[in-house]
């Protein structure tokens, strides 16, 4: 490569993070630091019944005994536990009826966000539940999807509202035991949304949330929980960005998802969180465990994942096909670029007979950055006739990255069909020039190479989300030719 | 005058390539541009399209009035400057469609005219994949990916003829080409011919100047042209072979 194109490129990879600001809202928080005492705090802040704080304890006494895990391909400085605050909420405590009455600086930062929580939201049809730090701040749509006898609300409001749900699903998919930041994310979890689709109904919109974290040096810790029941169908959106920071904060969330018999659920994310300045300063830490469970018979889940944000991203999101005829999808594209580092993918455990799984994994690293895709492809003893078939793509951008694909494959039923397909490609200079001898400027040669390049996946997110999504990548990889 | 190259010397990896090169092209005109391997033709080509790698290190390029050497490449292609590219690369996952939409739509943008709309924009691929006898098919798939030698080559012609350019170079677009698909390149070429455009056209053999019949031959050697005539000097060429040209260089240096 040229000397003056090395130079471009380095120039335009050198763009700042867009979304870099903080709200000034007054805010309640608890001390720095992790006990029994902190968890009742955060239990009692949230008014909680006794049997959800046994639950926190039950999972804290647990963490004590674990460790954190080593195993995956991102480096990062030791995370001192007793050093961040794990509740921090909006001081004024909102009861809002409709969304003129939230706190205008809240608003304000939806608005330089760019998302139409007001009047665009409704005729786009799009319900959200905005998580604002830990705290739900404001719900649409509502009595709309009361109507259909959906609950749409925040795990808070589900645990006071509807406990029988709660207790009989909560930690059903991923235990209070799994992992050591799901663990920790059980003990000290904030907030997070709670769906619950009754039988044979079809949620008519997209649910979705945006989280953000907001007040500095405050893990933040969210709980989802999407349970399907016999026949119903939900999609459900999330999308993150959040503020510039220089400490690097932690965030472990947990997302279950349960789809009884016939049951559909489609879980989209696009995570565009602080990923750091270009030396590689600051950026969130992304310790994320999402799950699913295919409970019933032909019952379908179904990831799909943009992951352009995060200092660091380590998040397999998972399905468990315990139904027969179960089908599990994940489509991802994972962005990394300066010194981001991410290793995510996916497991597909396939248990009941004739489930049948699909990876579409597309990784780009630019920058001096890291992509790993591990995911494991597991066929249980009983699982008869179970197909798989994994597509893991590497994009390169420039020579300083690095992209690795860690499959694990275990096949214990003879009848299994598993296909895996795995290349790695790199944004050449003279497809480079080929477009530039087109007419198409340097910027946008790449954005049509990556778009090219993902539009598998991105076809898999719902319409609006997918534009973001197009000009989140664009963003993200501005300038990162080679 | 279209295009004015003077004295024009370009080097790669410090290996000097082309070593003075004096040509003018006008509107209308058809030059071919002959010579034996690493004589410095495609050189000449990439120079003009603007590949970074080569550097020039003298002389001077006019282009429509424009100091060609000073645009950048997109700005050269927006200018009218148009490469079919000897290998032609493959861009998976971006369909034709969708590169020529892009290009069309830059090209107008940068000339102050309105982007085309997607119906008008369809309409003109459909015209224009005609001038190539290139299949309706190939508009949706990935650009020159699992593309034969002959269908890449198409292409290219099939997107000089959507771009519509005053100055095309075709780099060896003859080579690799069976004799029906010389034919058919050959014929779209010769339809794009217009008083309004030029085209030069790089080629090693004679056999693709049956086809596209040429009002000028120049014979590159050792990075000069050697030696310029009319369409008759490239049956010459073929008649006598590359060692004629070497062996009175001395004589022909122009």
């Amino acid at each position: 490569m040229s000397t003056t194109e090395t130079q471009r490129i380095e120039e335009l990879a050198n763009r700042e993070y867009k979304y870099g600001f903080v709200t000034e809202v007054e805010e309640d928080r608890l001390p720095k630091g992790l006990n029994e005492d902190i968890i009742r705090q955060i239990s009692a802040k949230k008014e909680e019944p006794e049997w959800m704080t046994e639950w926190r304890l039950k999972a804290f006494r647990h963490w004590l005994t674990m460790e954190e895990p080593k195993w995956s391909n991102v480096k990062y400085p030791p995370i001192d536990y007793q050093d961040i605050s794990y509740y921090s909420a909006p001081k004024k405590k909102p009861k809002y009826n409709s969304l003129d009455e939230v706190d205008p600086a809240i608003r304000e930062t939806y608005n330089k966000l760019g998302i139409p929580l007001e009047e665009q939201m409704m005729l786009a049809g799009v319900a959200v539940d905005a998580v604002f730090d830990s705290v739900s701040v404001a719900t649409t749509f509502k009595d709309k999807l009361k109507e259909l006898g959906i609950i749409f609300c925040s795990m808070s409001e589900a645990i006071k509202e509807h406990p029988d749900l709660v207790k009989k699903y909560l930690g059903s998919v991923v235990p209070y035991t799994d992992n050591f930041f799901a663990t920790l994310n059980s003990a000290v979890f904030s907030d997070g949304s709670f769906v619950y689709v009754p039988k044979g109904v079809r949620c008519p919109m997209e649910l979705s949330t945006y989280f953000r974290i907001n007040a500095s040096e405050t893990g933040q810790f969210e709980r989802t929980l999407i349970v399907a029941d016999e026949g119903a169908y939900v999609s459900y959106l999330e999308g993150c960005t959040a503020p510039m920071r220089d400490e690097n904060q932690l965030h472990a969330a947990v997302v279950e998802l349960v789809a009884l018999d016939n049951a559909t659920i489609k879980y989209s994310t696009v995570q565009n969180w602080y990923p750091g300045d270009k030396e590689g300063k600051g950026g969130i830490y992304n310790f994320v465990t999402k799950r699913g469970a295919c409970r019933g018979v032909n019952s379908k889940i179904s990831w799909t994942q943009v992951e352009t944000g995060s200092a660091i991203t380590w998040k397999y999101p998972s399905c468990i096909l315990q139904g027969d005829n179960s089908i599990g999808e994940f489509y991802s594209v994972a962005v990394t670029n300066n010194y981001q580092q991410a290793d995510t993918g996916t497991k597909m455990i396939h248990i009941g007979k004739n489930t049948k799984s699909t990876i579409v994994s597309k990784g780009i690293s630019a920058g001096r950055s890291n992509n790993s895709y591990r995911g494991l492809v597991k066929i249980t003893k009983k699982a008869e006739n179970a197909r798989n078939f994994s597509q893991c793509d590497s994009l390169l951008i420039g020579n300083k990255c690095g992209a690795h694909t860690f499959p694990y494959l275990e096949i214990n039923n003879s009848t299994a069909q598993v296909e895996h397909e795995a290349t790695t490609s790199k944004i050449g200079e003279d497809q480079i020039f080929y477009l530039n001898q087109r007419g198409i400027s340097t910027e946008d040669a790449v954005n049509l190479i990556v778009n090219g390049y993902v539009k598998e996946v991105l076809a898999e997110l719902p319409m609006e989300f997918a534009v973001e999504a197009q000009k989140l990548l664009s963003i993200s990889l501005e300038g990162s030719v080679g | 005058m279209l295009l004015e190259i003077k004295n024009l010397h370009a080097r790669i990896e410090g290996n000097e390539i082309l070593k003075g090169i004096n040509l003018k092209v006008d509107a209308g005109e058809v030059h071919a541009i002959m010579g034996p391997n690493g004589s410095g033709k495609s050189t000449l080509a990439s120079v003009l399209a603007g590949r970074e790698e080569y550097e020039v290190t003298e002389g001077e390029i006019w282009y429509n009035g424009k100091n060609l050497l000073e645009l950048s490449p997109e700005d050269r292609a927006r200018e009218g400057v148009f490469l079919a590219f000897q290998y032609p690369v493959e861009i998976p996952g971006v369909s034709n469609t969708n590169l020529l939409k892009t290009a069309v739509n830059e090209i107008r943008k940068y000339r102050g005219e309105e982007e085309l709309d997607a119906m008008e924009f369809l309409e003109l691929l459909k015209e224009k994949s005609k001038l190539v006898e290139l299949d309706q098919k190939f508009l949706s798939r990935s650009v020159n990916e699992g593309f034969s030698g002959g269908e890449k080559k198409r292409n290219e012609i099939f997107q000089m003829a959507v771009l519509n350019p005053k100055l095309a170079i075709l780099d060896e677009t003859d080579s690799g080409l069976d004799i029906d698909a010389l034919r058919i390149v050959a014929n779209g070429v010769n339809k794009l011919r217009s008083k309004d455009n030029a085209i030069i056209v790089v080629t090693h053999y004679q056999r693709l100047l049956n086809y596209i019949v040429p009002d000028y031959v120049h014979v590159l050697y050792q990075g000069k042209i050697v030696k310029s005539g009319g369409k008759e000097l490239a049956l010459e060429l073929e008649e006598k072979g590359y060692d004629w040209v070497k062996n009175n260089k001395a004589e022909v240096t122009v």
